[in-house]
């Protein structure tokens, strides 16, 4: 039985790595994330693993695609302006099918903006933040403990699917401390990494990890391949957290720090006779829209609230049942914009 | 009669997307015969870059990563010290070598990373259609500089191989032309130096070698290998600007680190 | 005594190899090959020394070189 550890959640997530197998790291100084090449640096040259402070969170990315390409399990991580700099190789190891974990501890923009907490970051992150059209998985911890849990499972489903896997969260999350169970990596079969390049050994076919297809009919045949996989994985990878909304009347829906705020607020309406409940989903990518469209079969009214102007929203309201309604509660996130339990309960009053 | 001159076995017997006369051709045989003279071609990975140089995969007989463009040190980086006991070896245009992968060149061979790199130098973008490179000399005429590369407006050349020579981790840094029998023979030789100093671990080598673009200069092969002796040799001199198998361990515990104001005079292979 | 063998289907009718020749072997031809380019040819074969100079010029590896050991 592990130990219970009181660790912050950046740390947790540089543990979740090592366990997971990963002993290669890119990465670049930025706050609120640099507990994680910090950890690392420490940590991997001790199990022989390799540690680079890149040059540039360019380079970082790019150093991931090379690793990631010979078929070992290797990892980067940022926040936002750096994130933004990864998009080219996002898209570029999307687009070469190679596996990769991404950790995004976001904060406020747009540009420079702030250190804040913040969840400006979900359209780019679910959208396929670079160019050509294309998904990654997104991973939205809430917890230390889930920081974790989903930074191992961040690695198994690269691996699983061959794309990248970000794992998107906040410095709430990111630099809070909180109790965590360092379970062992689960056991999963995992495909064998026959495309890798690892020397092309005499009567073995030749390995090329590329994005470039010219072929008449090739680039499109490959794009549809992508695209078979993602809906995969919105039939198979979907995953949410259900809280108090089997006799809900309003049901918020919330990912990452604030689902934490909002459950405080939700505990506030349940005290004061309130139906409330909390849809939180976990994976941003695939997005859980059957979950929304089950519980808005019988309860009619969602309220989305964000650490941004509204983003998640978008997809809240394509998922619903058509006569659900949808509400929005959202600041854009910056110093002193964080909302407090009550300020959520008054939007729960109001849309109750 | 007994065949004296063949296809290296590296290279794949296949017709090239090159234009006639491009010297990419050639210089890719050099690299393929270095590789099938160390043996390393069966623990080779190529880094391919963007430009002309990208079909690598398709003329070479080694696993290939494709790198985005310009980040091909970087990427080569990721692979080496992943899988130490590859062959690593990138192949760069100017355009992506010396103008949008700057920072990841100069940090890679900073680190001294234990990779080759052949960068190919025809001061143009040949793939995108002949615009102005950071080595377009200052006067020549391109679509990007129709009135001719300006000084003033556009700075000079960038000089890669003595610029990498500065940096600590650079074991070796040489700049060769294949545009006549004798450079070609000296290229060899210089590209095989670098492919030993990886194969014995000694850290990051560097080849530059002075290529041609018939089509986007505008000229025929024969003018364009011409020129490469008349303009380009006289501003991108030919020579080994490093060579770490010339340094003293006694003078530095840490070799092959140069100490600044040390470093070697460069020596000319040839007169201009 | 040499010989070199011209690959017309590969050749691109550079002429690269023609400027290698101190003996002046080698010349393009009139004719197109398969690609449209005009190849290069041999004339005076008998007098090629297999010093292989034309085929290490050559970009496209369309020159192989035989000589009497």
């Amino acid at each position: 039985m592990s130990q219970r550890l009181f660790v912050k959640g950046n740390e947790a997530v540089a543990m979740a790595a090592i366990e997971a197998g990963c002993r290669y790291y890119f990465g670049y100084p930025i706050t609120p994330q640099s507990d994680i090449p910090e950890y690392l640096s420490r940590e991997l040259p001790k199990l022989n693993g390799e540690f680079i402070q890149a040059e540039s969170e360019v380079a970082a990315i790019n150093m991931l695609l090379g690793a990631s390409a010979t078929g070992v399990r290797a990892m980067t991580s940022s926040s936002s302006p750096g994130i933004s700099l990864k998009q080219e190789g996002i898209s570029y190891m999307a687009g070469s099918e190679l596996p990769g974990v991404i950790v995004n501890i976001s904060r406020s923009g747009p540009g420079l903006g702030g250190i804040d907490a913040s969840q400006a970051d979900y359209w780019q992150s679910v959208k396929g933040g670079g160019h050509g059209g294309y998904h990654i998985v997104v991973l939205a911890p809430a917890s230390i403990q889930e920081m974790y849990d989903l930074t191992m499972l961040a690695f198994d489903l690269a691996d699983i699917y061959r794309t990248p896997v970000m794992v998107l969260a906040d410095s709430v999350v990111g630099q809070m401390k909180e109790a965590l169970l360092p379970n062992p990596r689960p056991v999963t079969t995992l495909p064998e990494k026959g495309w890798a390049v690892r020397g092309r050994k005499e009567g073995t076919p030749q390995m090329i990890v590329k994005s470039l297809f010219l072929g008449d009919g090739e680039l499109e045949a490959h794009n549809w391949k992508l695209h078979g996989k993602y809906d995969v994985m919105r039939e198979k990878e979907c995953r949410q957290e259900l809280f108090l909304t089997d006799d809900a009347e309003l049901i918020i829906t919330a990912f990452g720090s604030v689902a934490r705020i909002a459950k405080t607020a939700i505990l506030m309406a349940r005290e004061a006779g309130m139906k409330v409940g909390l849809l939180r989903p976990i994976t941003l990518f695939p997005f859980p829209a059957q979950a929304f469209k089950e519980v808005t079969g019988r309860c009619k009214k969602i309220l989305d609230i964000e650490l941004n102007n509204g983003q998640m929203v978008e997809d809240v309201r394509l998922s619903v049942a058509r006569d659900a309604e949808v509400f929005f509660y959202g600041r854009p996130p910056g110093a002193g914009s964080l909302p407090v339990p009550e300020e959520l309960f008054e939007q729960i009053i109001k849309h109750y | 009669m007994q065949q004296v001159f063949k296809r290296p076995v590296s290279l794949k017997d296949v017709q090239t997307h090159f234009c006639p006369g491009c010297n990419h051709g050639t210089i890719h045989r050099l690299v393929a015969e270095a590789m099938d003279e160390f043996g390393v071609r069966e623990r080779t990975i190529g880094v391919a870059s963007v430009g002309c140089s990208v079909f690598l995969y398709g003329y070479f007989d080694v696993d290939v990563v494709e790198a985005p463009h310009g980040r091909a040190a970087a990427v080569a980086t990721g692979v080496k010290r992943a899988r130490p006991d590859s062959f690593v070896f990138t192949y760069q245009g100017d355009g992506d070598l010396a103008a949008i992968g700057t920072a990841e060149i100069i940090h890679a061979a900073n680190r001294g990373e234990d990779i080759t790199v052949i960068f190919v130098n025809n001061t143009t973008y040949g793939m995108t259609g002949g615009q102005m490179a950071p080595t377009t000399l200052v006067g020549q005429k391109t679509s990007t500089s129709p009135y001719g590369r300006e000084h003033a407006k556009d700075g000079s050349p960038i000089r890669m191989a003595e610029l990498l020579a500065q940096l600590g981790g650079v074991a070796f840094s040489a700049r060769v032309a294949v545009n006549t029998s004798r450079n070609l023979m000296d290229a060899k030789k210089q590209i095989k130096k670098a492919f030993r100093y990886q194969v014995e671990g000694k850290g990051f080598s560097f080849i530059e070698a002075l290529s041609t673009c018939p089509t986007a200069w505008g000229v025929t092969p024969i003018q364009a290998n011409e020129r490469v002796g008349r303009e380009l040799i006289e501003y991108f001199p030919l020579g080994i600007f490093k060579d770490t198998a010339d340094w003293n361990p006694q003078s530095s515990p840490t070799a092959p680190v140069e100490q600044p104001g040390a470093l070697p005079f460069p020596e000319f292979m040839h007169e201009i | 005594m040499g010989r070199i063998e011209i690959d017309e289907t590969r050749c691109k009718g550079c002429g690269l190899c023609t400027t290698a020749c101190h003996l002046k072997l080698i010349s393009l031809s009139k004719e197109l090959n398969v690609l449209g380019f005009t190849p290069a040819v041999t004339t005076n074969r008998e007098k090629c020394t297999g010093c292989a100079l034309c085929a290490e010029l050559c970009p496209d590896v369309a020159i192989s070189v035989f000589k009497d050991k």
